[in-house]
């Protein structure tokens, strides 16, 4: 009983401080490539109102970099304090790859985020453009690490065990294997997305009060038409990541599925409340033989259901099956958003369609839920199994931990988060409701407090 | 290369690392506790001005230790952060609210800004006292058992680690006073002069009981630095040092001759606590040889992270320090 009080209790502990880290990584990727693309335009036009666009995100990315780095230091450590046993199982193989993100970021912050937050004045135009396609870059590089770790913990590949331990022997297929070269496509393109969303959702906010017209114009016709390209191919990777979970996690399949029971033709229950006990669907909404043409391309092939796994085998149904149908609901939106404000740009009246710019700033979130959700289908649906199929949740815990050392370290935490969270979103709240106008550059600003930069603006 | 040779360069790496991250986060984690002794908030102001463009850049240190722990030796990451749950805890807790407290104070009104100038200084602390514990926990000892720690999460909580504790808060305002009188306020000079010089007394007497307890809780060390006669010439320079050090801090003049001082004391006492442990990382606990990670990781770490990334993110430490004159107050002021 104690041991299983202090998993969950690491679990949700892992789970609330990742999701908090997260959202910030997901945004100031986007931001990084929506910045080196402004600057670009900028570069291109000389157009002065990209500048005043580009100056104000600056603004935002340096306080979502400051609280990323901040979240990021909590991550660095949860490891070792609460996941030992897998720390010291899997760290020969999971060590470098989350080194390798730690010296990236080093780089980054040692080499162009500096000269982006501090330093346009000090070099040439060619270079500062230069410097922002290569933070963006950088950001990428982060992230490569971060899921390729994710992607070996999903589908263990490039090891041999050797004294219950992994042993790395083909770095290749670790770092650049077919799942990681599909998960992270799928993650970069979720944090574009999520950016784009907030970029339209805020200048949307602008346009309703009659604020910064030609930022605001400039800042949709880009996102608008960025989001509207990527949203269709985040579907097709999308569909691929499902392709790659129905052909390497079966169970976790089955769970988003909420499929109890193996069906040949298997259907498609669109929504229902998964009753796991009882092991069925209440209230469903169901498509017969859509199941298997989604899993297979095919109207009648066999769907493998939870009742084909060993029950200490089955993940949790309720997460996935709903975080999942979550996810899928919001890539929706922001493809009927985007599409319809493409349409509207087209027809020259965007800039007076109050009706869209509502429904555009109520979306806001719906990249950061898509995210969140998605993390938390990928997430769940692994359990039991911390490394899928080779080492359970249960057994990477730290041996030694108590029930009281995890539940007031979480109470800890929850805490801490409150205060951080509280003055982080409420900086960002504030930029992004003030807009664009002629910011100040501190001279003595360092990238390691890239906080400094938007301090600067409060002022 | 070798996998002997690997495992040296990366264990070179960590101990650089370490010593890099005690000296720099350790001057303006000492800086930060001294501001709970200043006696306005114009000297409070002028305290967190000479840390300001640096502390952010020291603390990134820590996150390499962690890195390199995980990476290249993932059993000592795995055993010491769960050896230390409380401790780290309380460790990231005070750095997240000095780093919170040092930028929000400026925006407070006047209650607010106590609270945060409290929060600074014992933050500091804090931080300080968990690493120096943590020493003093590996020196007395951390129960192993089937390669994971097997004792409680108040280990760090007895006798010898509080003082070793003590002893590296007064370690770390010695290398903060002395940073204070190589590039602090003018007005602060005299009294960083005396705040080093007490702090060095202290940080000395501690030192030496905690070198007689510790060769006491660990009779094997004794023969280690037997073993190792060099040692004793090393000991030897780090009490000159320290003397050195108080005499320097005797009479209010600026230069960075006590933070030289204070810094070799530190590669000193560093150097003699290798000695009386090697091969153990963990004292009589973990080798270095049973916690290194497999050939193939430590290989594939070291063409990027070796070869590249740490040498640039010396190279850069080096040159903001150096060019840049970062925690310069003229520096800092003239460019403001």
């Amino acid at each position: 009983m104690e041991r299983f009080d202090v998993t969950l209790l690491s679990r949700i502990q892992f789970a609330f401080v990742i999701s908090f880290h997260i959202i910030f990584p997901s945004f100031t990727i986007g931001l990084a490539a929506w910045l080196a693309t402004i600057e670009a335009v900028h570069y291109a036009t000389g157009n002065s109102v990209y500048r005043r666009v580009f100056d104000f995100w600056l603004r935002v990315f340096s306080i979502a970099f400051g609280m990323g780095v901040v979240t990021g230091i909590v991550m660095a450590f949860q490891f070792g304090t609460n996941w030992s046993s897998l720390a010291d199982k899997a760290g020969a193989i999971q060590g470098p790859l989350l080194g390798y993100e730690t010296f990236t970021a080093f780089l980054l912050e040692a080499t162009f985020l500096g000269v982006v937050l501090f330093a346009r004045d000090r070099v040439p135009p060619w270079f500062y453009l230069l410097s922002c396609i290569l933070v963006s870059v950088g950001t990428l590089f982060s992230s490569f690490w971060i899921l390729a770790n994710n992607s070996w913990m999903q589908v263990p590949v490039g090891h041999t065990m050797v004294d219950g331990r992994f042993v790395p022997d083909d770095w290749m297929k670790i770092t650049l294997g077919e799942v990681q070269l599909t998960r992270w496509p799928h993650m970069v393109l979720a944090c574009f997305l999520t950016t784009g969303m907030s970029v339209i959702a805020t200048a949307s906010w602008w346009l309703l009060r009659g604020r910064h017209v030609a930022e605001a114009m400039v800042s949709l016709h880009w996102a608008l038409g960025l989001v509207a390209v990527l949203i269709p191919i985040q579907l097709f990777v999308g569909h691929l990541t499902g392709v790659i979970v129905h052909d390497h996690q079966p169970e976790k399949f089955a769970a988003i599925e909420a499929r109890f029971h193996t069906q040949k033709p298997a259907s498609e229950v669109l929504l229902s409340w998964p009753d796991a006990p009882t092991g069925k669907n209440l209230f469903a909404i169901e498509v017969p033989k859509l199941g298997s043409f989604i899993a297979n391309g095919n109207w009648d092939a066999r769907e493998r259901g939870l009742d084909a796994f060993p029950p200490n085998d089955r993940p949790p149904v309720l997460i996935p099956f709903f975080g999942f149908r979550l996810m899928v609901a919001m890539g929706l939106v922001l493809l009927a958003v985007s599409w319809t404000g493409v349409v509207l740009m087209w027809r020259h009246v965007l800039e007076h369609a109050r009706w869209f710019q509502w429904i555009a700033l109520i979306s806001f979130p719906a990249g950061f839920v898509a995210v969140l959700s998605g993390w938390f289908t990928a997430e769940v649906g692994r359990q039991p199994w911390v490394v899928y199929g080779v080492l359970r949740t249960s057994d990477a815990v730290t041996p030694s931990l108590g029930t009281w050392d995890v539940a007031f370290s979480l109470a800890a935490y929850v805490l801490v988060y409150l205060v951080i969270y509280s003055f982080g979103l409420y900086y960002i709240f504030r930029l992004l409701r003030d807009g664009p106008r002629d910011f100040a550059t501190p001279r003595n600003g360092s990238p390691n407090r890239p906080m400094s930069l938007a301090a600067a603006a409060g002022e | 290369m070798s996998y002997d040779t690997l495992i040296l360069l990366w264990v070179a790496a960590l101990g650089f690392v370490i010593l890099v991250y005690g000296l720099l986060d350790g001057f303006d984690l000492g800086v930060g506790m001294l501001f709970g002794l200043a006696e306005d908030e114009e000297d409070r102001d002028a305290l967190t001005a000479t840390i300001a463009p640096s502390w952010d850049g020291n603390e990134t240190w820590l996150l390499l230790i962690g890195t390199i722990l995980f990476g290249a030796f993932s059993q000592i990451y795995a055993v010491l952060l769960s050896a230390f749950y409380i401790p780290i805890l309380l460790m990231l807790f005070g750095l997240i609210f000095r780093g919170v407290a040092f930028e929000f104070r400026g925006h407070a009104g006047p209650g607010a800004r106590a609270l945060w100038n409290v929060g600074f200084w014992v933050g500091s602390g804090v931080v300080s006292f968990v690493q120096g514990a943590a020493v003093g926990t590996m020196i007395a000892g951390i129960p192993v058992v089937d390669r994971h720690f097997a004792g409680n999460s108040f280990i760090w909580l007895k006798p010898f680690p509080v003082l070793c504790g003590v002893g590296l808060m007064f370690g770390y305002a010695v290398l903060g006073a002395c940073f204070l009188v190589a590039r602090g306020p003018d007005e602060l000079l005299a009294r960083a002069v005396t705040w080093g010089r007490r702090a060095a007394i202290a940080m000395g007497v501690i030192v030496l009981v905690n070198a007689i307890l510790a060769l006491q809780l660990r009779p094997e060390a004794w023969q280690n630095l037997l073993a190792r006669p060099w040692a004793f010439e090393v000991a030897a320079v780090w009490v000159v040092l320290v003397v050195g050090l108080v005499v320097s801090l005797t009479r209010a003049s600026r230069g960075g001759a006590p933070f030289l001082l204070a810094a070799l004391s530190f590669v000193c006492a560093f150097l003699v606590l290798a000695a009386a442990f090697w091969p153990y990382m963990i004292p009589g606990a973990v080798t270095i040889a049973e916690a290194a990670s497999p050939e193939s990781s430590l290989r594939f770490l070291f063409w990027g992270g070796g070869l590249f990334a740490l040498p640039i993110i010396i190279l850069y430490t080096i040159v903001v320090y150096r060019v840049f004159k970062v925690g310069s107050v003229a520096a800092y002021e003239s460019e403001s």
